[in-house]
């Protein structure tokens, strides 16, 4: 049954990784700031989602204390360029 | 227990989980990519990434208890602080573009 569990983790490892590209392209190309911001929380949750799969195919549990941080650090991060590029009250 | 030897209860409602998961994710994150305006692009990550987000830590739950005998929950963490922070940030990016949209 681990064949099945395995292609599900490469396949879903897949999307993620077209999904950070596709958020990278809106980064790069973004025509205004907030589609920038938009991406940038989009890149974040994709990468901290990356990190947890990666979690589960190794079976550690350092993987999960660190995709926490990343939520943690990438909500801050997020709520600060926001407010810092496209103020409003 | 290791991974090679689930039993396949755990196996296949994780590996269904795990492909919804991503195909939620990437479907909303070519939405990113490929609509037209912000309004437009607002929904696709702050919907599909959330819902993508939610099957996948699920399945970490799942797989992880599994694997430790017992019910192991440090995935309810980050789920509950998704949950909380990715609406409140697409609420603050919408207020900021209609704002900025409406002083142009």
């Amino acid at each position: 049954m681990n064949v099945l569990l395995d292609f599900a983790m490469r396949f879903a490892q897949f999307c993620f990784v077209l999904a950070m590209l596709a958020a990278a392209f809106r980064m790069l190309r973004g025509p205004s700031a907030q589609d920038r911001v938009l991406a940038l929380d989009t890149f974040y949750i994709n990468g901290m989602l990356t990190l947890l799969m990666l979690g589960i195919r190794s079976g550690t549990t350092v993987y999960f204390d660190i995709a926490l941080l990343i939520a943690l650090f990438g909500f801050v991060g997020s709520v600060r360029s926001r407010s810092s590029c496209c103020a409003a009250r | 227990m290791t991974l090679e030897t689930l039993p396949a209860w755990a196996a296949i409602p994780a590996a269904l989980l795990l492909i919804l998961g991503g195909l939620c994710t990437a479907i909303g994150s070519l939405g990113l990519a490929r609509l037209g305006t912000f309004f437009q692009r607002m929904h696709g990550p702050s919907m599909g990434n959330t819902l993508g987000t939610g099957c996948v830590l699920f399945a970490s739950i799942l797989v992880s208890s599994t694997l430790a005998n017992r019910l192991v929950m440090h995935e309810i963490l980050i789920t509950v602080f998704i949950v909380i922070t990715a609406p409140m940030t697409a609420m603050l990016l919408m207020r900021a573009a209609v704002y900025r949209s409406n002083s142009k």
